[in-house]
């Protein structure tokens, strides 16, 4: 690691903050730091000088590990966001949430029913759900979850999957829940639930399998495995290429290795 | 944050003032022609793996004399993070038959397979089960699953031209035959694939396919796997243990030369501690946090190359290391998106690569390395790149087009990760284009293996972006969430039959880190630098001069 200067940092991990940035001042955990106006949450908490091992992952927007809450003075509202992905504003007194604790059911999703039963079976809590729209209001990612809640107690999985899909398990809406629900483990349950039951089936992947069991392909595969490059490079470039807009039903022309 | 600033919005009008036409040509069928082989080896010259300096030999090791990114070889050449002589190998943590390092997607992959077998296992991961690169992966997964139009052999020779013909036959083979049977156990275990009302899985091309054969969730695939992984792996509890803050330092071998176990850094309390098993994998992913090149990347914060360091000090070779993925389309605006990956599942779905001039330059599905090349040289060379506010450069990906080919809402629909990203910056990506160029992205070389996943070092196995060979040179979207799953798969069922069947007892040793050590210093490499990285070194430099009393090892505080 070579010296590095204020004009480097953080380059390497998405571009300096331009010069005519002006700093502004932030809470973190309620102590004060003057951090450049362009940062996200994430690379202010590194700017003041924290080294993140909790509340850092993906560092773009999808892994859950850092839930953050903030407000500010004088506001009655609590806004919610994922650090990596929030811009700084001035005056934010925030604090990220890496982990919050929630209990989680196990299950053989071969055993279970795709229905109501199974959800509160394993989650009884479900039923203990107010509708206080809590959950929504506390979701980074703006999911609907009061709204997928309902559908849980109504025994609806398709609408609780499909509503739920964006998730990314952070655990905000666990953490803010009156009813003290654990929403996102039941949504993935659900979802589950969704894609292995309800969803059609795919035939079509079920039956290559089946074709390359019976070893339908092996012997063509054989033979590209032992064909000399300049072959193997003409073969590519004779490739019939499925047009962009071809519709499901699209046949090639050649059909010897199909 | 209030959208494109006005000279971005202006040059967007030119855009606009192509789109209707473009969209139109492609409506029928007319593309812009494919590069030949031959003019794909002119465009290559302008990749960063071409450029001077972008390798450098190491000097030590079982792959001495093998020319690499100097990014990765500063690692190897590096010291351990702890002197041998420290470690009480009589002092064990865990036990366990099969230890996994990595709780990504290869390596929960793993876990369930061996757990299957009836193995106890652990899997140990620096930060939280499933903090990964497959979380972050958006496109698909390819899999040749439509028979009336696709198989194993069209798969098989879309790899190995990625590949540039030199991958190792029998990896791939193993892929694209694996490959069907991975998708069925996904939707078996519940994930969410887009499908048909019917139940045909939705599938698109991507770069360098000449079938559509990408299958995905919406433009979380990668996350969709992982969740639904983890899910599962967190049912089977009684089997599966996992230690999370636990970064793996060093492979342990006993007195067979078997691999038994590794050294495992606490990353919150600071302490060391050993687990013993009767077979390993390393399962710890890519290395794009160590910004080769400088380069901005997709990867996950832990991806650090940590196996790869691993591996090669306990005698494991290293190939097709050589090349480097740089993905086309990495955002370089607005700054906050800086390097976020823009999955090619928009190319696929038919959005243009434009110029200033909104023009089209190249044809938005060439294999990863043609067109983050043709990228580069328009920006650079040509002098036709779009100028951002922070004096970064990109092209136009015009995701517009994907609604007027595929009807109102698409982008919303089969993008909504992205949209709503974008929206939390007021651009609406439906209704303006994305501003674009290459990020470094994944490791296409690695730890040579079988395609049992075995390595020269009896009991130690590997899978997943640690591993190289599957991809040759150059790996084509959409095989990445494949090899995971296939090669995690067939680890985990090899490691637990080998801790069942083959593992001998022994006493255990780290003296290939001793000699590892020792050849480094007879080399005369006097480097401070300790490896593995554990973590990248994003610390604020005004702030670490202040840091009077504060101890760092290696970029760890």
């Amino acid at each position: 690691m070579g010296k590095k200067t204020r004009e480097d940092f953080p380059s390497k991990d998405g571009g300096k903050p331009s010069q005519e940035v002006p700093h502004v001042p932030i809470f973190i955990m309620g102590k004060r730091y003057e951090v450049p106006a362009s940062l996200t949450i994430q690379k202010a908490f590194e700017y003041a000088g924290y080294q993140l091992i909790r509340g850092c992952g993906c560092r773009g927007g999808i892994c859950g590990a850092c839930g953050t809450v903030y407000r500010f003075p004088g506001s009655h509202k609590i806004e919610v966001g994922l650090a990596c992905q929030t811009v700084v504003q001035p005056n934010m007194y925030l604090t990220m949430i890496p982990f919050f604790p929630a209990n989680r059911a196990t299950y053989d999703l071969e055993k279970l029913k795709p229905d109501l039963e199974a959800l509160v079976k394993l989650y009884p809590d479900v039923m203990r759900c107010v509708q206080c729209n809590t959950c929504t209001k506390s979701c980074p990612m703006d999911i609907e979850v009061m709204d997928y809640m309902a559908a849980a107690m109504r025994g609806d999985l398709a609408k609780v999957a499909q509503l739920s899909f964006d998730c990314v398990m952070c655990g905000l809406c666990a953490a803010r829940c009156p009813a003290e629900i654990a929403q996102y483990h039941i949504a993935i349950l659900a979802r589950r639930l969704y894609g292995k039951y309800i969803a059609p089936k795919s035939e079509h992947t079920e039956g290559m399998v089946k074709q390359i069991d019976e070893g339908k392909y092996q012997s063509m595969l054989e033979e590209l495995m032992k064909t000399d490059e300049d072959q193997l490079k003409k073969l590519y470039n004779e490739r019939e290429p499925e047009p962009e807009g071809a519709e499901e039903d699209w046949i090639p022309k050649d059909t010897r290795y199909l | 944050m209030a959208g494109y600033p006005p000279e971005l919005k202006r040059l967007i009008r030119k855009v606009e003032e192509t789109r209707a036409a473009r969209v139109e040509r492609k409506k029928r069928g007319e593309e812009l022609p494919m590069l030949s082989l031959r003019e794909r080896e002119e465009r290559l010259k302008f990749h960063p793996d071409y450029k001077e300096d972008s390798r450098r030999e190491i000097r030590v090791g079982p792959s001495k004399g093998y020319a690499i990114s100097p990014e990765i070889v500063d690692l190897l050449e590096a010291r351990s993070r702890v002197d041998p002589d420290n470690i009480d190998l009589s002092e064990i943590g865990y036990e366990t038959d099969v230890l996994v390092i990595g709780g990504g997607g290869a390596g929960t992959a793993t876990a369930l397979l061996s757990q299957e077998q009836g193995a106890k296992v652990i899997i140990a991961t620096k930060l939280r089960h499933g903090d990964a690169n497959t979380m972050m992966a958006e496109g698909g997964i390819q899999g040749a699953t439509k028979g009336s139009k696709d198989s194993p052999y069209y798969h098989y020779l879309d790899v190995v031209g990625g590949g540039h013909f030199k991958n190792p036959p029998e990896l791939v083979y193993t892929l694209v035959t694996e490959a069907p049977r991975v998708i069925a156990w996904l939707e078996s275990m519940g994930m969410m694939f887009t499908k048909s009302e019917a139940g045909t899985l939705m599938t698109l091309h991507g770069g360098g396919t000449s079938r559509k054969r990408m299958h995905y969730a919406a433009d979380i695939t990668g996350a969709e796997i992982m969740r639904t992984l983890r899910d599962e792996a967190r049912n089977r509890i009684d089997d599966i243990r996992v230690l999370e803050f636990s970064a793996a330092v060093e492979l342990i071998l006993n007195e067979h030369g078997h691999c038994a176990g590794a050294v495992f850094y606490n990353m919150e309390t600071e302490e060391y501690f050993n687990v013993k098993a009767k077979a390993v994998v390393l399962a710890t992913g890519g290395s794009g946090r160590l910004h080769i090149q400088g380069f901005m990347t997709t990867n996950h914060y832990g991806a650090t190359g940590d196996g790869l360091i691993l591996g090669y000090r306990a005698g494991v070779r290293l190939r097709f290391l050589h090349t480097v993925q740089y993905h086309p389309t990495g955002a370089v605006f607005p700054e906050q998106a800086e390097g976020l990956l823009i999955t090619e599942k928009f190319r696929g779905a038919g959005a243009n690569v434009l110029n200033i001039d909104g023009e089209q330059f190249v044809n938005e599905r060439e294999p990863r390395d043609v067109e983050a090349a043709s990228l580069i040289r328009e920006c650079m060379v040509v002098g036709k790149g779009i100028p951002t506010p922070t004096g970064k450069v990109g092209v136009w990906l015009d995701s517009p087009m994907i609604d007027m080919l595929r009807g109102e809402g698409t982008v919303r629909r089969e993008f909504p990760g992205k949209h709503i990203l974008f929206r939390r910056y007021e651009i609406d990506i439906a209704k303006e284009p994305m501003l674009v160029y290459p990020t470094l992205h994944y490791q296409n070389g690695g730890l040579e293996f079988t395609p049992e996943c075995e390595t020269t070092v009896p009991g130690l196995f590997v899978a997943g972006e640690v591993t190289g060979g599957v991809h040759g040179e150059n790996r084509l979207m959409g095989n990445s969430l494949l090899d995971v799953c296939v090669f995690g798969r067939i680890a985990g069922k090899n490691a637990a039959v080998y801790a069942k069947e083959r593992a001998k007892e022994g006493k255990l040793s780290l003296e290939h880190v001793r000699k590892y050590n020792k050849e480094v210093e007879e080399a005369g490499i006097g480097s401070e630098r300790v490896a593995p990285m554990l973590l990248p070194d994003y610390s604020n430099p005004e702030v670490r001069e202040r840091q009077l009393t504060a101890h760092y090892v290696g970029t760890i505080r």
